[in-house]
């Protein structure tokens, strides 16, 4: 690989701090070399020719900590390679795959299949998740520590909660001593049993069952209280609500957990759903305004670390049914950063906040050396042209499935080249 | 016998899939259209042509006595091509989508669809695929806009106007659908309703709907003029809803005790079908001076003609 040179980008690399204007040298192994404001066209060799940015954004490549692929058993939904493709285009380059697989991913030899499959056909980094439970069945734990002796690093049921509080505090005991990362999809079954959307008056109006947000909150409220007892690495995938919120803030202070949200709940509400539009159809739900703007504000203030895409490839037989026998979920990791950039855009969060949510708080929670973009590391990168205005259509969309939760939505930003360890792999 | 028929009647939906989308203008054209059936519909030749030529298929998903009927009979009466379907023992079971259900029958060039479906917004999707106009005979919790329209019409037969009603709806609100669409039509039409049930069968946030809610029957039927009572709908009870019928005869009951809170001439309607000792006593379900459950029967044919005629152009 030849030396690459560019200049006049506008840096963001939360994880050292830096925001400013400057370049990036990417040596010949892939690596990165030199960055920031001293890579200039004064500094730089004149036998080489720099690219010039002319103020576009340079980003570390996105880790996107929940991610369902097909692969093994749904295939026709996304596979390795049509994932690393629609992760490329949206500028991400790290991705963390959920267990909810057929079969599950809950034992060693599914893992070495796995990792083969994910270095043969795909181009970006990828971290499969393995099951907290056997079959996730939410009885009986997986090998924790044999899984993570085969490289995986965290664990989780995906959409699926623990549910038997005896079984959690084993689990958290068990993670505790192997240095493990538990990963909680927060529904209480009970609760929000049949429930399809949130609850409240559209769906008393759609005549659908609703999940109460309570249901979150106490499979929060619980853990956190076991985690106060034992003490493991634990994160909460995807709050929904203001209460969540509410609840994520007063212990946070005591103690020490991570928590996401989906760009989803970010970006959209329940009244989204309209007439029966089974792509937002999604888990956690869609909620009311209020909990879309104190999530923003979790994210603001920090009580929130992580933005997800929760991209949930589904096919188009399993969304064109009646809403309560459609699939649930989105595909979503090509918009991520585009839909995450419309908080910026309207003055919501800032632009380094955004991002940290996107690189570098993912890659420490999950201790993996990604999403920055420190001299020495893969130059896992990603152009973005901040202003650039685009429309989501459903036909562009690079994923094998297309059930976007914002066809037809306006958005500004874009990225414009991805690449994986100094190579470049998605150029617009 | 001659029968009136207005001419050049304009609705602004094309299909019927709930009050909801129902201007307060179509309501009355419906309810006035009906008008001119009853009397036909009781005397001796009860047929007319006026949807000759056209065909009309019924589409169930769900198990249904009186409302099948009542839309096959009023497709009859009105002269359409009839066809009705059970789609419990047919290609649905076989794997077959809803969608292709639809597209299969599109392509028979039906000129109505009347749907039942156990989903919330079957219809709708139903009415994205097909050309002709669809009718709603109930999906899943949401709407069931004939059965409202047809209460409305036994409301204004007997009380000559809704405007000013005070009326109580009581029982399963949680799992109805003929609550939801009564809710909308009634407070469209300018009556005040009263919603009882317990909690636990009460949907969240139903008083967004500009309705007053009561845990204690015998506050909500107070002064009412019509008690509209629901039927108790455990198969769609899936969890412990109530502790037992008895008891919730015992405070959900419609016994005469707890009617004299209302006035002294209200009177009592029922969509059918009753669980007579769980949500009525059976005494008043029979009183003729109180009950109207079989003048709904009755207009619920005469409503079912107008929306085919109207909805048929």
């Amino acid at each position: 690989m030849k030396k690459q040179f560019f200049i006049n980008a506008n840096i963001v690399d939360p994880h050292n701090s830096l925001n400013e204007n400057g370049g990036l040298i990417i040596g010949e192994d892939g690596k990165i070399e030199a960055i920031g404001k001293k890579v200039n066209t004064n500094n730089l060799p004149a036998r080489e020719k720099p690219i010039d940015l002319k103020g576009k954004y340079i980003f570390p490549g996105l880790v996107d900590m929940r991610v369902f692929v097909g692969e093994p058993g749904y295939e026709y939904k996304e596979n390795f390679r049509t994932l690393s493709n629609a992760s490329l285009s949206g500028g991400v380059t790290s991705v963390v795959t959920m267990p909810n697989t057929d079969p599950i991913i809950d034992n060693v030899s599914i893992v070495d299949f796995l990792k083969r499959r994910g270095r043969d056909k795909s181009k970006i980094n990828i971290f499969p998740c393995a099951s907290l439970t056997q079959k996730i069945e939410g009885t009986n734990m997986t090998e924790f520590g044999l899984l993570a002796n085969k490289g995986i690093i965290a664990f989780t049921d995906g959409v699926k909660t623990i549910q038997n509080t005896n079984l959690m505090s084993k689990i958290m005991n068990s993670a505790k001593d192997l240095g493990c990362l538990i990963m909680q999809h927060a529904e209480d079954y009970h609760l929000s049993k049949n429930g399809m959307i949130n609850s409240g008056i559209i769906a008393t109006k759609l005549g659908l069952p609703g999940i109460p947000d309570i249901a979150e909150r106490i499979i929060i409220e619980r853990d956190l209280t076991l985690l106060e007892k034992i003490k493991c690495r634990y994160h909460i995938s995807q709050l929904s609500s203001a209460q969540s919120v509410e609840v994520i803030k007063q212990r946070k202070d005591n103690i020490k957990f991570s928590c996401g949200v989906s760009i989803n709940n970010l970006s959209l509400n329940e009244n989204d759903i309209g007439d029966f539009k089974t792509f937002l159809k999604l888990s956690p739900p869609l909620r009311k305004e209020e909990d879309r703007e104190a999530l923003v504000q979790g994210l603001k203030d920090k009580t929130i670390d992580v933005i997800v895409s929760d991209h949930k490839p589904e096919d188009e037989e399993s969304k064109r049914l009646t809403f309560s026998q459609a699939a649930t979920g989105a595909s979503g990791i090509e918009t991520l950063l585009s839909l995450s950039l419309e908080l910026y855009h309207n003055g919501s969060v800032k632009l380094e906040t955004i991002i940290q949510a996107l690189t570098s708080n993912p890659a420490k929670i999950l201790k993996i050396n990604k999403g920055n973009l420190s001299i020495g590391n893969d130059a896992d990168f990603c152009i973005v042209d901040l202003d650039k205005p685009w429309i989501v259509k459903k036909e562009n969309l690079v994923s094998k499935s297309k059930n976007t939760s914002i066809e037809d939505k306006k958005l500004q930003g874009k990225v414009t080249n991805t690449f994986v360890k100094g190579q470049e792999l998605f150029k617009i | 016998m001659a029968i009136k028929l207005n001419k050049a009647i304009k609705i602004s939906q094309k299909h019927l899939l709930g009050i909801q989308d129902l201007s307060i203008n179509d309501v009355n054209l419906i309810l006035d259209e009906s008008q001119t059936f009853i009397k036909l519909n009781q005397s001796k030749n009860k047929r007319l042509n006026i949807l000759n030529g056209k065909t009309q298929i019924n589409l169930f998903f769900e198990p249904s006595t009186r409302t099948q009927s009542s839309f096959e009979l009023a497709g009859k009466r009105l002269g359409a091509d009839v066809m009705s379907m059970n789609m419990g023992n047919s290609a649905i079971k076989k794997g077959e989508t809803l969608i292709d259900t639809a597209m299969t029958l599109n392509a028979m060039h039906p000129d109505i669809i009347v749907i039942r479906h156990q989903d919330s917004g079957a219809c709708n999707l139903l009415s994205q695929k097909v050309n002709c106009s669809v009718l709603n005979a109930g999906d899943g919790r949401r709407e069931h806009p004939t059965q409202a329209l047809l209460d409305a019409l036994t409301i204004i037969n007997r009380k000559k106007k809704i405007e000013g009603l005070k009326i109580a709806i009581c029982g399963d609100i949680l799992h109805s659908r003929v609550a939801r669409s009564n809710i909308y039509l009634l407070n469209m039409l300018g009556a005040e309703v009263n919603v009882i049930a317990p909690t636990n069968l009460m949907p969240t946030e139903i008083e967004k709907f500009g309705v007053n809610t009561f845990t204690d029957m015998n506050k909500g039927l107070k002064d009412c003029d019509i008690v509209m009572m629901l039927r108790l709908q455990n198969e769609r009870m899936t969890s412990s809803f109530l502790s037992s019928n008895r008891e919730y005869y015992e405070y959900y009951g419609l016994t005469p005790d707890k009617l004299d809170h209302a006035k002294p001439d209200a009177i009592i309607m029922h969509p059918g079908p009753m669980n007579r000792g769980i949500e009525i006593d059976t005494r008043l379900a029979d009183d003729i001076n109180k009950s109207v459950i079989k003048e709904q029967v009755e207009l619920g044919v005469a409503v079912r003609m107008a929306c085919l005629k109207i909805f048929c152009d």
